[in-house]
């Protein structure tokens, strides 16, 4: 049996009003991957954030045990004098500065008045090597792709000397390419005898690259499930342990719909990246969406899906733009205006719902209204009665949960948010909805909700595109599926060919071809 | 019912401001032996702070779509002004004069509102050049020298001097003369009655809707405002009745807190300064919502140069400074957010008051003007400072 490096024993941690973790036990062992499962909310970065020293000891209760030691940190540096280094879901780099002085921040080489920027350099090279990233040390990081920048997150972990490495969520961003590669990556420390902690909320991932893993719900440890085994750990099984009971069917069915007539067109449709010009994020795109239709859009991250959504709806992303709109059969003119897309009844439910959908510091009832305030308003005065009404209504169709629409959506957990995303754009009265990654980042309860709600939508009529890089998600939910490409569709399949295998391989071949 | 009941720690964070003017209110009403709240004391409190209430209204617009301000307006002010008052010298009708200075207020609004908001010049540069430049043009305008106003019917009507005030039409119509001024008590009391029955229909609605408020909480609230105002109309009336400003500011204060809380283009206003991205992805034109904080600010402006030079009778090129400083650190004092997107105009009038009354209490007690505005600079750090924190506790 291998040496046990980290004990957490009874770790309790009360918020005012909340008890966020209740005894939680967790033993990692040396040089294992341990995986951290849970619904959102269920105190898994509460934990990290209690090993970690983020929460100084004497606010929660319980001792930690790291290498046969009762450590009591005070912050984080304390945790990372031993070793133990987190790596965040949001990535805390700097972009305007190179990826060789974001490794060395607050850790910098030389004297404290007088940076060697030689050693500095040359070590981040290195360490960049070790992550397999083929970039230079002295490379702005906001030039490089998330991807890369998860890289140099882990390679500057690396810098630190990590011997336990905590990454939370760190495939969240990247696409299934990169995901798969971060994870080998982490196999491969595993070999070297590193120790490391996964938060994730994708299954297949935990499954694939853990050796054990726990799962936590509301505060508590339910289980540790040992993946060592010849097979690996089906997702079925970690999700009876997340939500408490098995989860049949974890998409929807779709019953009785019928799909109608054309309703959107887009013919060769071009897009040049607003940056620089010359460069195509969207090339010669044709696809259509048919009433109570839900149409899948698989790609890659970086393959342009958003863009595409984007620059459909008024032009919000892109710029010489060419090719042809076509909604009803007929040809719209659109100008470079979302107030304009709105008119003609298409809705955009962006990807990024903290950053471009909703505002945070404003209540539900704020956001619900505010891409069809002016149904509301006459000569701009709003009837606030009517508001309030409105933003009831949609609470109770979603099944948001909250005590009032009055309530700050920055309060919310990510499955609200959603839905509060989603109702606002419902309430604009679309005829089309481009849902961008309608699911990131949310429970699988939650998510379950979310597909109920597009179902009903396809049901009233609706005609829903649906980009998603969860392929058993598009896989799950769509009637047909266009699949994208380094700003091409390369192809299109009905839900009933499609596969995994056939897809991915559509996307390897084309791959070759460019 | 747990959740509708406040704790009193909440009950702080949310009143501190309100509760640190009355402090301050109670200690220069003991420090001046009851002089600051004397009628006439609070006659002088409005008289003097029209401009800020005025001008911070138009701060506030500014202020909400992100933080930015306005820093011209100080030197608009003059300018308008100065304008004004050289018109008037040579005889122009006082009503083209106020138009004029209106429009000069409004048209610098819009041609510094258009750098920042079509060509994205930053706020605080665009506007910053404005109070060189118009400062400057004060002075061309006035050739140095300080120029007069004696048009009685300009200095009646924006509140000037010892005769500004409506006159007591009521005692006229009665035939008696004296005090305490009718007019005003019953105007007072009409307002206090008016805000009485909005409350109760606002609880009324409230209950319709279900909507879980304190009914208990706002009845206290109403209460107290409705003493707040009665005391000061019993105090105005037994002075000289309703000073002429007090129409400008109330008229002012009343269509910016309509604005801010019933139009689009208010919620737009928020809704910017909270996520300028989502906002413009749904459907907003968020850059009209710049160019329409500074056209506001500009009128607000112009509207203060009339304000200032009544009441100065006449202006000074040096008439005007540092008042973009009380306007803001009148916001900012009242709860508004300096990244955007969170601000009152209630929370706005209370900053602008305790400015006010620490300015008025400090030299009837007979503190150094130096050091008058050591105490205004640390109130101002020290209202953001808890603001900050108490934010950081919710989290």
């Amino acid at each position: 049996m291998a040496k046990i490096l980290l004990e957490m024993k009874n770790i309790t941690k009360t918020f005012p009003g909340v008890k966020a973790l209740d005894n939680v036990n967790l033993q990692v062992e040396e040089g294992e991957i341990h995986a951290l499962v849970g619904e959102n909310g269920a105190g898994k970065s509460t934990l990290m954030n209690v090993l970690s020293g983020i929460y100084p000891h004497g606010t929660y209760e319980g001792d930690i045990i790291y290498n046969g030691q009762v450590c009591k940190f005070s912050n984080i540096k304390d945790s990372e004098k031993l070793g133990i280094v987190i790596i965040h879901q949001e990535l805390a780099l700097v972009p305007e500065m190179t990826i060789g002085e974001n490794m060395y921040l607050g850790n910098e080489r030389g004297h404290k008045y007088a940076i060697d920027w030689n050693t500095t350099f040359a070590e981040a090279d290195k360490y960049l090597k070790m992550v397999n990233l083929e970039e230079s040390s002295k490379v702005q990081v906001k030039t490089i792709g998330t991807g890369k920048q998860q890289l140099v997150e882990i390679a500057k972990a690396l810098a630190k000397q990590a011997k336990l490495l905590i990454l939370d969520e760190p495939t969240s961003s990247l696409n299934e390419e990169d995901s798969r590669a971060l994870l080998d990556l982490m196999l491969g420390f595993k070999k070297q005898g590193m120790t490391m902690i996964i938060i994730s909320h994708k299954l297949n991932e935990v499954a694939y690259v853990a050796d054990k893993i726990t799962v936590i719900r509301d505060g508590t440890t339910i289980e540790t499930i040992d993946n060592r085994g010849p097979e690996p750990v089906s997702e079925e099984r970690i999700i009876k342990g997340m939500v408490g009971r098995e989860m049949t069917n974890r998409f929807p069915k779709r019953e009785g719909v019928k799909i109608g007539d054309v309703m959107m067109e887009v013919e060769h449709w071009t897009v040049h990246h607003p940056l620089y010009p010359e460069r195509k994020v969207v090339d010669d795109v044709s696809i259509n969406v048919r009433k109570g239709e839900v149409v899948g859009i698989y790609g890659l991250m970086g393959a342009g899906r958003t863009e595409l959504a984007m620059s459909i709806f008024g032009q919000s992303y892109g710029v010489n733009f060419s090719g042809k709109l076509k909604i009803d059969g007929k040809e719209v003119k659109m100008k470079k205006s979302e107030a304009d897309a709105i008119r003609h009844k298409i809705a955009y439910v962006t990807e990024d719902r903290k950053g471009n959908g909703l505002i945070l510091s404003q209540s539900i009832k704020v956001n619900t209204s505010l891409a069809n305030l002016n149904s509301l308003a006459k000569l701009g005065v709003i009837d606030q009665d009517k508001e309030y009404a409105v933003a009831e209504e949609y609470r109770d169709k979603l099944k948001t949960k909250t005590p009032t629409v009055e309530q700050l959506v920055g309060n919310l957990s990510g499955g609200n948010q959603q839905k509060v995303l989603l109702a606002k754009w419902m309430f604009a009265e679309p005829d089309i909805m481009l849902l961008d990654e309608p699911t990131r980042g949310i429970d699988v309860g939650a998510k379950y909700e979310i597909y109920c709600i597009i179902n009903d939508l396809a049901a009233q009529g609706k005609s829903v595109v649906m980009i998603s890089s969860e392929l058993p998600e598009v896989l799950g939910m769509s009637d047909r599926i266009y699949i994208m490409n380094e700003g091409k569709i390369i192809g299109e399949m009905k839900a009933q060919d499609a596969t995994q295998e056939n897809i991915m391989a559509l996307i390897l071949q084309s791959g070759r071809g460019a | 019912m747990n959740e509708n009941r406040m704790s009193v720690s909440a009950f702080f964070q949310k009143y501190t401001m309100v509760i640190a003017l009355v402090v301050v209110v109670i200690f220069f009403a003991i420090a001046t032996g009851g002089g600051s709240l004397k009628p006439g004391s609070i006659n002088n409190l409005i008289s003097q702070n029209g401009y800020v209430f005025v001008l911070a209204s138009g701060m506030l617009l500014c202020i909400l779509t992100g933080g930015n301000i306005d820093l011209s307006v100080g030197s608009v002010v003059c300018f308008s002004a100065a304008v004004g008052c050289v018109l008037m010298d040579k005889g122009v009708n006082m009503w083209i004069v106020v138009l004029v200075m209106l429009a000069i207020g409004l048209l610098i609004g819009i041609f510094q509102g258009f750098w920042i908001a079509k060509i994205r010049v930053p706020a605080f540069i665009a506007t910053l050049s404005g109070m060189y430049a118009f400062r400057g043009l004060s002075n061309v305008v006035l050739g140095g020298y300080r120029v007069d106003i004696s048009n009685e019917k300009f200095l009646f009507l924006f509140g000037g001097g010892r005769d500004c005030y409506i006159p007591d039409i009521i005692r006229q119509w009665m035939g008696s003369e004296g005090k305490p001024n009718l007019t005003c008590l019953a105007v007072g009391i009409i307002l206090t009655l008016v805000y009485i029955l909005m409350t109760v229909r606002k609880i009324h609605v409230q209950k319709k809707f279900n909507i879980h408020q304190s009914v208990l909480g706002q009845c206290v609230t109403t209460g107290a405002i409705s003493v707040v105002i009665l005391f000061i109309t019993w105090q105005i009336a037994s002075f000289r009745g309703i000073p002429t400003v007090l129409i400008w500011i109330g008229l002012i204060l009343g269509i910016y807190q309509y604005i801010t809380t019933k139009t689009a283009i208010g919620r737009h206003l928020y809704a910017v300064g909270g996520n300028e991205k989502a906002t413009a992805l749904s459907g907003v034109k968020t850059r009209n919502v710049y160019w329409f904080a500074y056209a506001s600010i500009g009128l607000m402006a112009g509207l203060a140069g009339i304000l200032t030079a009544a009441r100065a009778k006449g202006i000074d090129p040096t008439y005007g400074e540092g008042y973009e400083m009380d306007a803001i650190a009148s916001c900012f004092i009242g709860g508004a957010s300096a990244y955007g997107g969170i601000g009152k105009v209630s929370g706005m009038i209370i900053g602008a008051v305790l400015m006010g009354v620490i300015n008025q209490g400090m030299n009837m007690v007979g503190v150094d003007s130096n050091f008058q505005k050591v105490v205004k600079g640390l109130v101002l750090l020290a209202a953001v400072i808890f603001d900050v924190m108490s934010k950081r506790q919710k989290r």
